[in-house]
């Protein structure tokens, strides 16, 4: 019993979680008694009893399950325990549970953990649009409906999109470029365990006294800084998923730049690898902002500071440049590495080289420069300078130019091609491409000041928005699921039941999102519980295909849960992909490789007779990429290293 | 795109010209953003069709695309080779640069001209203040000296519209007339002068209509609603001088933030 409380895990993590809430509980309440302060105050903005432990409880919980072991002993000067990589590697289920150090269990563990909020934010989406299915109040109050809206989007935002890239990335980036693991492992394992401890934050909102936030996911003050208690949650759950974030980025950065394998040049790096060094360069620079903004708002809150006051001298206005220069490059940190899956997706499943690949490695950095100077294009109407409307609309529009770039060569990819289109995720991207396009039109129409005018803050916003998250970021997400399904389980998926899946899917956003461009234009406005007998005809068809997108979304658990148990056996190579992670076993080795491999070609040389990407050391994979190297780990042989 | 001979890109173009046409008479056809009932929703309809041609074109272009390349390069069964190795297409890559770079330059361009048009000063306006409280709207005339929690304005005539909010941000938009603009606490408040919360609009049909709250403001967001009335001059003048007059020191901002529900009673006579 003892030894289990001591070792790193689940139940120390939980008497470390106790013991932190209670920490933090006790002083609240020994200061407020020294000061002569009420032992319990109870204004709806304080509460510093609930707030202080809702910050110690999780990193009570962080520091149990083992996070901080080794630097706690490093920084302590005592004896580190020499790595023994028994943190490495998952042999069982119960080894998911764990602190974990291998970037493939970490990979796991984010993609397992975000696709739950994803159903979460789902299934508050669907009570929604119960709700909305007729005009006037029938399921939900009008201060519930707030809540559910906020953290729907707040869910879907920050433990699933932004998160779920992250974590296919870990799988599959380390082994794209021929690294044994990420830059920082321990980090690395930080930024996973801290994630779920912002969405627990986020739900257990609803429990507070005045429920759960409603001040949209935006939370603009002053309508936060008054809000009840479950807005000081939100304030504090996005520090966890923000936190988390950064340091991911950082690990990615570090392991992209120092860790590529021997002859891997920038311009011989997989789209994917390209992608994920663009949206860590974005969250570096951005996600700092909306923790910096939602701390002033705590602050206003709990300690009375007058950031946002107006009476007091505050400025309301710049809560929200401060929170759009994150959340405008937020956009594409969940859009960039959607086309980094793409780009890997058609190329594959095309057989052909990605058409113009530097000019898409190039539009992915135009698209990060230009993504810092956008963010006030949300803030047309909200009563800004009125001279910074223009330039930002100019920058807005142009964001088009790299973005259609990209979209024109994944067509170019497509000619005198050998198009596959059995499997899922082709029917995916390629879903993608049409889908998207559509929300990149609705966006280039936003981003006109004119059209802003009238339609900003209304349901044309929620259609365009879901257009490029849902038919734009999910789509990837689903590509990118179902193409390295085979090599994080070792398993095939069944594709009838994708492409099931797949129709489902591309029916219930058609005709869940487009009829809200209409009525969005027509006058309804967005994030309203009630709306004119007017809409009622088009929300019900809205609201009936929202629950045909729901229903498909469990034909693809229900084949992820099936196939990840009982699906025949994967190759090491079942796309007959060029790029690394497809050349080792699937699920790869614990430590990816028994020797680096060597990078002699760019990464999608389909159809260029004796062109390689790789040449690896083992017999594995080896008779994939083309001519068998006459020696096994000969330097200097294997085939032509022509470009 | 080696192989694709002359007859097959002029088909290829030949299709999506059609699509683009039908798509845009069928668009431009129908009444997207309701009634016009202001000058300054026109040239806003006019820029959304605008748009929609061109938003046609780039979408006709990237079915065909995507369809035409389905239709002919599917592999068939079994077929294991790869696509040519092709890299890629300087001209081409050029051409898809250089003219998505021109339109949105275009739309840009065009879009500032509007919107210098729709904010135009008009030689007559009449002042109304704005003032938003959750969840209700009330509206001051200086001019006239009254005050109400109806918009009632003359039709023809440019309104000058003096926004401020008392307690959370509010979005002041009559759907009818196009014009929308936040209501932010503090622009009576020394430094708010740096608050845009000027906003203009001449309704030129008269009718019904509803001024709308378009920003989250709390639990009585979705109903947050007053009556706008445009009416000819002589019926604003008789009802003008129906309504209560503003006591003397009596400014929409005095009042604190509240439940709403009741500061605007004690003031106004419905």
């Amino acid at each position: 019993m003892v030894a289990t409380l001591k070792a790193p895990g689940q139940p120390r993590a939980i008497l470390g979680l106790i013991l932190g809430a209670a920490f933090g509980f006790g002083l609240v309440v020994a200061l407020r008694a020294i000061s002569g302060l009420e032992i319990f105050q109870t204004e709806q903005t304080g509460y510093p009893q609930v707030i202080v432990p809702a910050i110690t409880g999780p990193i009570g919980y962080l520091i149990g399950i083992g996070c901080f072991d080794y630097w706690f002993r490093w920084a302590a000067g005592a004896p580190t325990i020499p790595e023994d990589h028994s943190q490495h590697g998952a042999h069982s289920w119960k080894d998911y549970f764990k602190f974990n150090t291998d970037h493939k269990v970490i990979g796991i563990q984010y993609v397992v953990t975000t696709f739950t909020f994803f159903l979460i934010g789902g299934l508050l989406a669907m009570l929604m649009r119960a709700e909305l299915a007729q005009p006037g109040g029938q399921i939900v109050d009008a201060g519930l409906f707030n809540g559910l809206f906020s953290t729907h989007a707040a869910i879907m935002i920050f433990l699933f999109v932004v998160p779920v890239f992250a974590g296919l990335a870990n799988y599959v980036l380390p082994l794209m470029i021929g690294a044994p693991d990420m830059a920082f492992p321990r980090l690395n394992a930080l930024s996973f365990w801290m994630l779920p401890m912002g969405g627990i934050l986020f739900l257990l909102s609803f429990l507070m006294p005045g429920g759960a936030f409603d001040a949209g996911w935006t939370g603009y003050a002053p309508l936060s800084t008054g809000a009840p208690l479950g807005q000081s949650f939100f304030n504090l759950g996005v520090q966890f998923a923000g936190a988390s974030s950064v340091a991911t980025a950082l690990n990615f950065l570090v392991t992209i730049v120092t860790m590529r394998a021997p002859g891997m040049s920038f311009w011989r790096m997989p789209l994917l690898v390209w992608a994920n060094l663009s949206t860590s360069l974005l969250v570096v620079g951005a996600t700092p902002f909306i923790a910096g903004a939602q701390f002033m708002v705590l602050l206003d809150r709990a300690v009375g500071t007058n950031f946002f006051q107006a009476a007091a001298g505050g400025d309301v206005i710049s809560y929200q440049h401060i929170f759009w220069f994150y959340s405008h490059p937020a956009v594409y940190i969940m859009m960039l590495p959607g086309f980094g899956i793409v780009s890997e997706v058609i190329s594959t499943h095309a057989r052909k080289t990605i058409f113009g690949y530097r000019l898409m490695a190039l539009a992915l950095l135009g698209i990060v420069v230009l993504s810092f100077a956008v963010w006030a294009h949300h803030m047309f109407v909200s009563g800004m300078f009125a001279w910074l409307r223009v330039p930002m609309m100019m920058t807005t529009l142009l964001i088009a130019v790299p973005t259609g770039i990209k979209i024109f060569s994944w067509l170019g990819t497509l000619f005198d091609s050998k198009l596959h289109m059995e499997n899922t995720s082709m029917l995916f991207s390629l879903g993608f491409l049409v889908t998207f396009v559509i929300g990149g039109i609705s966006g280039v129409m936003l981003g006109m000041i004119p059209l802003d005018i009238h339609t900003s803050d209304t349901y044309f916003v929620v259609a365009h928005i879901h257009f490029v998250l849902f038919g734009g970021s999910v789509f990837t997400i689903f590509a990118g699921l179902y193409h390295w399904f085979p090599k994080m389980t070792g398993r095939m998926y069944d594709e009838r039941l994708g492409r099931i899946h797949f129709w489902g899917t591309m029916v219930g956003t058609w005709g869940t999102f487009i009829p809200m461009h209409w009525i969005g234009m027509e006058g309804m406005p967005r994030r309203v519980a009630d709306y004119a007998a007017q809409f009622g005809d088009w929300n019900l068809v809205i609201s009936i295909s929202s629950f045909i997108l729901g229903a498909a979304q469990l034909v693809f658990l229900y084949n992820a849960i099936v196939s990840w148990r009982y699906g025949p056996k994967a190759g090491s190579n079942p796309w007959r992909a060029k790029t690394i992670e497809w050349q080792v076993s699937s699920p790869p080795p614990v430590f990816n490789f028994d020797e680096i491999p060597r990078v002699v070609g760019g990464p999608y040389e389909f159809g260029v007779p004796g062109a390689r990407h790789a040449i690896m050391h083992g017999e594995e994979g080896a008779e994939v990429t083309g001519p068998k190297p006459a020696v096994v780990g000969a330097a200097g042989g294997g085939g032509g290293g022509s470009k | 795109m080696k192989d694709m001979s002359r007859a097959t890109f002029l088909k290829l173009a030949g299709v999506a010209a059609v699509m683009t046409l039908v798509i845009s008479i069928v668009m431009v056809n129908i009444d997207w953003l309701g009634p016009d009932a202001s000058t300054e929703k026109g040239p806003i309809i006019t820029l959304l069709n605008v748009t929609i041609v061109l938003s046609a074109l780039v979408f006709s272009i990237v079915l065909t695309m995507m369809v035409y390349a389905i239709w002919k390069y599917r592999a068939k069964p079994g077929d294991e080779s790869d696509g040519a190795p092709i890299h890629g297409n300087t001209r081409l890559e050029i051409i898809w640069t250089a003219i998505p770079l021109v339109i949105v330059v275009g739309l840009g361009v065009y879009s500032t001209i509007v919107l210098n048009d729709i904010e135009a000063e008009a030689a007559n306006q009449m002042e109304v203040d704005v003032t938003a409280q959750q969840f209700e709207w009330r509206f001051d005339y200086p001019d006239q000296g009254v005050a109400s929690n109806e918009l009632h304005v003359p039709v023809g005539t440019q309104l000058e519209l003096h926004l401020n909010a008392l307690d959370v941000v509010h979005s002041f938009w009559v759907p009818e007339w196009g014009i929308k603009r936040d209501l932010v606490p503090g622009s009576d408040l020394p430094g708010g002068d740096e608050i845009d919360n000027v906003v203009r609009v001449t309704p030129d049909v008269e009718g019904q209509y509803s001024v709308v709250c378009t920003e989250l403001c709390g639990w009585g967001h979705a109903t947050m609603r007053a009556a706008a009335v445009v009416e000819s001059q002589d019926d604003f003048d008789a009802w003008a001088a129906d309504q209560t007059k503003i006591p003397e020191g009596n400014s929409s901002t005095g009042a604190a933030g509240g439940n709403g529900a009741g500061v605007f009673d004690d003031q106004v006579s419905k």
